[in-house]
């Protein structure tokens, strides 16, 4: 990894709340910030602090939620200072057993009508947004907003394009969306102000199941394009088509 | 008979919660669990048994229910008209319910969130390691009429007890500190928004509300490009157009839009029971200040239990039930336990 950007940022711990704290690996999303927050989170797991109840990895920050009675604000600082003081966490490894999948997705269409939009604001035709998207392998930098939701990237640099001002009422499970650089794949439908410009048929939480999240951090996606027909061909199957390969 | 609660009407959106789920935020889960925790914890004190144990949240309004077998009850939060059978039922109270007695609940009579507790507990199935059903996640879904809720085995006998009836369900003042996105927003616009009256926006739900005001929003110019970053309960979120969102119990993980300050866990079950078209107000509060409340509100979670009193017919005890009818306006021969 790049010496001179890993230096570049001194990590950052900042009250979350009363009751968190958050442990920040860069202010804008690149590979080693990343690294180091996904490598982080599972240091600070291991450490078994008393009084730290949860602790989960962001894009390139941790969070780390405590009992503020119990446990000092500053006391749990100083814990967390001299476990980043252990290593350079930004040229941490990724997670083991990673993945690459490529996953049908319908671009545009009823089905994710703000592909036009969003190549727009890309300053791209629609017919150059599908296949730069269609194109990048992108990998998971962390789940979040809800169950087994990825957040991938990075896009090429013209997609680093703004959220919506205005929220979108609702898009369905399985909505691909587009903002900053970065796409978001929907485990469940709801409101966002990231732009709809893929649909696929992926189920990303089964509550029900043993595994019921698909995607973990490192795994590596490509959304390959797919008529409506094949999505609908693929209704049923909770791997949505997808193809799926160990990286070695 | 198997030991159950028939479900034979009930309000749209009412669930089973126990305090939710820790641990899967990594994987994109919200804690969830009962949008009122301190009503959770009275629940179980009035009925001497476990705060983990699973109760029903009626939102707005309850239901009517029929026991399959002798149980015990108890009813916390928001303030509803209640009967069994008939006759009015106190709330923030626990009682015995007969075989085959029919227990009515009706609308809010301030606040937004009731609970019915049974003794043992609703034995609904465990995911992800907790039985509190996450509508956002699509974990469980709501209780639905003609359902049936398996109850787990009481241990305890006691019934009859109250617990003095709190403040907590008309909205007021709300303590919050300060997040590490306060500083998005400059100081003119914080102490707009500490100066501002909200409104409760009638869709609230238990991932969050939107906060209704008069005047301009409390947009930030470095509000639309920032990393999508963690979330927790109480979180103030403002969307691009200007507009707060108090963020809850379902809320998701990590958002993007940056958050103007965070409500104090002491305070969350004040803003959750602010009822619809209710008013809140918002003051930031110093990290000690904010740890004092945490320390205060533990306590009193800690004493719960030590302020049940026995329900009895007794004049002086009635005014106190009654105290909470009377303060909010409405008469006291509307109030469901006035014959009590």
């Amino acid at each position: 990894m790049d010496a001179a950007i890993s230096k570049s940022f001194e990590p950052l711990i900042r009250p979350a709340g009363l009751d968190g704290v958050l442990v920040s690996f860069g202010d804008a999303l690149t590979e080693p910030a990343n690294r180091a927050a996904l490598a982080f989170a599972t240091e600070v797991e291991k450490a078994g602090i008393d009084g730290v109840e949860d602790c989960a990895p962001s894009l390139v920050s941790v969070f780390v939620q405590f009992d503020p009675v119990h446990l000092e604000f500053e006391a749990l600082v100083d814990r967390l200072e001299a476990l980043l003081r252990d290593r350079n966490w930004f040229d941490a490894a990724m997670p083991e057993g990673r993945r690459f999948i490529r996953v049908p997705t319908v671009y545009g269409t009823d089905l994710a009508p703000q592909l036009d939009e969003a190549a727009k604001a890309a300053g791209l035709s629609s017919e150059e947004a599908i296949t730069q998207l269609a194109e990048s392998r992108v990998r998971v930098q962390t789940i979040g907003f809800a169950p087994g939701q990825p957040y991938l990237g990075l896009l090429p640099e013209a997609w680093d394009i703004p959220r919506q001002t205005a929220l979108t009422k609702a898009v369905p499970e399985g909505a691909l969306v587009v903002a900053i650089r970065q796409l978001v794949l929907f485990s469940v439908s709801s409101p966002t102000g990231w732009r709809h410009v893929g649909q696929t048929a992926l189920k990303l939480f089964r509550p029900d199941s043993d595994t019921p999240f698909f995607l973990r951090p490192g795994d590596e996606v490509q959304f390959v394009p797919a008529t409506p027909d094949v999505l609908k061909h693929h209704a049923d199957d909770p791997n949505g088509g997808a193809e799926i390969e160990a990286i070695r | 008979m198997t030991r159950a609660l028939n479900v034979h009407r009930i309000a749209p959106g009412a669930t089973v919660q126990d305090r939710g789920r820790t641990g899967y935020r990594a994987f994109g889960v919200s804690c969830g669990g009962a949008a009122d925790r301190l009503a959770l914890a009275e629940g179980a004190a009035l009925l001497g048994q476990s705060i983990d144990c699973a109760a029903l949240e009626l939102p707005g309004s309850g239901g009517v229910f029929e026991a399959t077998a002798p149980l015990r009850i108890a009813l916390t939060g928001a303030p509803m008209r209640a009967q069994m059978d008939g006759a009015p039922l106190a709330w923030s109270a626990s009682h015995a319910v007969p075989v085959g007695a029919r227990i009515e609940i009706g609308g809010a009579l301030a606040g937004s969130y009731g609970y019915l507790h049974v003794g043992g507990g609703f034995q609904t199935p465990v995911r992800l390691g907790a039985r509190s059903v996450h509508l956002a996640a699509g974990i469980g879904s709501a209780v639905q009429a003609q359902d049936v809720l398996p109850v787990a085995e009481d241990t305890g006998t006691e019934v009859g007890l109250c617990l003095p009836q709190d403040t907590r369900f008309e909205g007021g003042m709300l303590r919050m500190v300060e997040s590490f996105q306060t500083g998005f927003f400059d100081p003119p616009t914080r102490d707009r928004f500490a100066q501002t009256i909200f409104r409760r926006d009638a869709r609230a739900n238990r991932m969050g509300m939107r906060l209704e005001s008069e005047g301009a929003g409390f947009s930030t110019s470095e509000g639309l490009n920032i990393l999508s970053e963690s979330i927790l309960p109480g979180d103030i979120q403002i969307t691009g157009d200007g507009t707060p969102y108090l963020l809850l119990v379902e809320s998701q993980t990590t958002g993007g839009y940056p958050r103007l300050g965070t409500v104090i866990p002491a305070d969350l079950p004040r803003a959750v029971q602010t009822p619809a078209g209710g008013t809140m107000r918002f003051r930031f509060v110093s990290r000690d200040e904010a740890v004092q409340a945490q320390r205060r509100m533990q306590d009193h979670l800690a004493q719960l239990s030590k302020l049940c009193r026995p329900l009895v017919r007794d004049p002086s005890q009635m005014r106190e039930l009654l105290s909470y009818q009377l303060i909010s306006g409405v008469t006291a021969g509307d109030a469901p336990f006035s014959e009590e």
